[in-house]
């Protein structure tokens, strides 16, 4: 992984600035991130279910821990291979 | 004791008092002087810090292992064998290599080694390896850097990174990571901390770091970096005016002209296409500084700055005089400063425009057709407001040296004929409603205001063409061009 130093005023977050949030998820892929909380699963093929009737495509992801933020890898991915994304709690 | 803060401090990995050896087992002359270590310890004493092996040369309690190069970076350990002798925690002697006159000088023993040769030179510290030193650097320095770290993903491509995150001028820039930024910082002694400029128009305050930080990825080397601090230093004062420069409508921008001895210390090229393409300090040093403009202060196209157009120049126009082919003194001369000092020069122009002319013969000749196209600059219907460079080439400098010209009397005699009819340049005169205010009207005036217009030298030995660059509005009301010596 590379690291770069940042070199701007760093007045803004380091974070890039989300898309704007879609009008309609028909034909769009929806990132479905589980953050490893207990029966996070439960809920989320609940959502999945929901978003696949609303004729969007899911794809579901899982973070290591949910104490951490998500690894920049999979960050990534994500920001590479869907339209929008859900981080959802479970407990 | 002062130290910068990427330079090895002995503080930070004191060696311990006596005599000390720093060796490796991967050099010959380390293994040839092991029994003379040993008999050193036994009548001695000696504390030997091994690099690599750490039962070399013996497994003995004053055997130190140096396992992550501490003790031999920060203590500029550049050959082994090293000795040294070390008085209440500071360093007192050292020699390198194997020498037997010296090492039993600065032991106080003789009879050292009798088997051995006189001499016999040592090899590279492990601490000085070019493939450990970018690692060792950060290692030890990485952490002075106070600038925010951004991972990248390791799917992605840096160089698009930089793109997607908006680092880019529009063309790749080198990723910054923390080696290339420290290697950059070598090229200057001034502390990262230190504030170079207020960069606008978000006026934020610019470290040596940040500038070191935009001028890597701007692809510069660090030897480079003394001419983007001083250039960033002259683009953000009052007078310069940076930020007016930046958010006009003109297609206007800092154009760096570099005088002095670091011309040639950086490569920089005054000769064939100086103004073009093809050497990495032209082409660098100017982008740097816009980078640091876009970056740190946050100015960017769509943004504060609203040029209509722009220009390439904007990118980053910077080159050097030819001051040893120039008949006129050095443009920094002109500039009130000494020829033995390093400058760069801040004009705020636009891009250059060719200045054509293959007949003249005479400078009379050469003059009045300069006078003619320099006219032309901006619009023949401006007068007074901005000043501009005149890049000349060496076969029209040719045409001075040959009359003995110097500068003083080519601008006497171009000023003479760069005075205008008020009534030809009004608003409204020859059907053109674009013009200076009435109040010129019948009067003559200057093109160029008192002292606006700057010779520089420089380009191929053939070629009868020069360049104009125009600038913008000069004086208070807009941009002074500013000179700044260039300190290391």
């Amino acid at each position: 992984m590379t690291v770069v130093l940042d070199p701007t005023s760093e007045l803004r977050p380091k974070t890039r600035e989300r898309v704007a949030r879609p009008e309609s998820l028909n034909g769009l892929t929806v990132g479905l991130l589980d953050i490893s909380k207990p029966r996070s699963d439960v809920f989320l093929n609940r959502v999945e279910e929901k978003l696949t009737g609303l004729g969007a495509s899911v794809k579901r992801y899982r973070k290591p821990t949910f104490t951490k933020p998500a690894p920049v890898d999979l960050r990534h991915e994500i920001a590479v291979s869907c339209d929008a994304v859900i981080e959802a709690l479970a407990d | 004791m002062c130290h910068s803060w990427r330079v090895p401090d002995p503080d930070a990995a004191p060696l311990p008092d006596g005599l000390v050896a720093v060796v490796k087992k991967d050099c010959p002359t380390c293994v040839l002087v092991a029994p003379v270590l040993a008999t050193i310890a036994e009548r001695v004493g000696v504390t030997v810090i091994t690099q690599d092996d750490p039962d070399f040369p013996q497994s003995a309690d004053w055997v130190v292992h140096d396992a992550d190069l501490a003790l031999s970076w920060h203590n500029r350990i550049e050959a082994v064998p090293t000795l040294l002798r070390v008085d209440d925690g500071a360093e007192a002697d050292r020699t390198v290599g194997w020498s037997r006159k010296a090492w039993q000088e600065l032991t106080g023993l003789s009879g050292l080694g009798t088997g051995l040769p006189q001499h016999r030179p040592g090899c590279g510290s492990l601490s000085v390896d070019p493939n450990l030193s970018d690692e060792l650097a950060v290692r030890f320095s990485g952490s002075a850097l106070k600038s925010r770290r951004i991972e990248l993903a390791s799917s992605e491509d840096d160089i698009e990174a930089m793109f997607d995150r908006g680092f880019s001028d529009g063309m790749p820039v080198v990723p910054p990571t923390e080696a290339r930024v420290l290697r950059m910082l070598e090229g200057t002694s001034r502390p990262l901390g230190d504030i170079v400029a207020v960069v606008p128009p978000d006026l934020v305050e610019c470290t040596v770091e940040k500038a070191a930080v935009n001028a890597v990825m701007a692809g510069c080397r660090p030897e480079y970096l003394p001419v983007v601090l001083s250039a960033l230093e002259a683009a953000c004062t009052d007078e310069f005016n940076m930020h007016g420069l930046l958010a006009t409508t003109m297609p206007v921008g800092p154009v760096l002209i570099v005088n002095g001895p670091i011309r040639h210390e950086i490569n920089m090229n005054s000769g064939g296409n100086l103004l073009g393409q093809g050497n990495r300090a032209n082409n660098t040093i100017g982008r740097a500084l816009q980078l640091a403009v876009r970056n740190v202060g946050g100015g960017r196209p769509g943004g504060v700055d609203r040029a209509t157009q722009g220009s390439p120049s904007k990118i980053g126009l910077c080159f050097a005089e030819d001051e040893e082919g120039s008949a006129f003194d050095t443009f920094a001369e002109s500039r009130g400063f000494d020829r033995s000092a390093s400058t760069v020069t801040l004009f705020p122009g636009e891009g250059p425009r060719v200045m054509f002319d293959q007949k003249s013969r005479s400078p009379e000749s050469l003059t009045k057709h300069f006078a003619e196209m320099l006219l032309a600059g901006i619009s023949p219907r401006m007068a007074m407001l901005m000043e501009t460079v005149i890049v000349m080439s060496p076969e029209h400098m040719g045409r001075y040296r040959d009359a003995g010209w110097d500068r003083a009397r080519f601008l006497a005699e171009l000023e003479a004929l760069l005075m205008v009819d008020g009534d030809d340049i009004v608003a409204g005169a020859g059907g053109i409603e674009e013009g200076m205010p009435a109040l010129l009207a019948g009067r003559r005036v200057p093109k160029f205001p008192p002292g606006g217009i700057h010779v520089v030298h420089g380009g191929s030995r053939a070629g009868l063409f020069s360049s104009a660059i125009a600038g913008w509005i000069g004086g208070t009301a807009g941009s002074v061009t500013v000179t700044k010596e260039i300190t290391r």
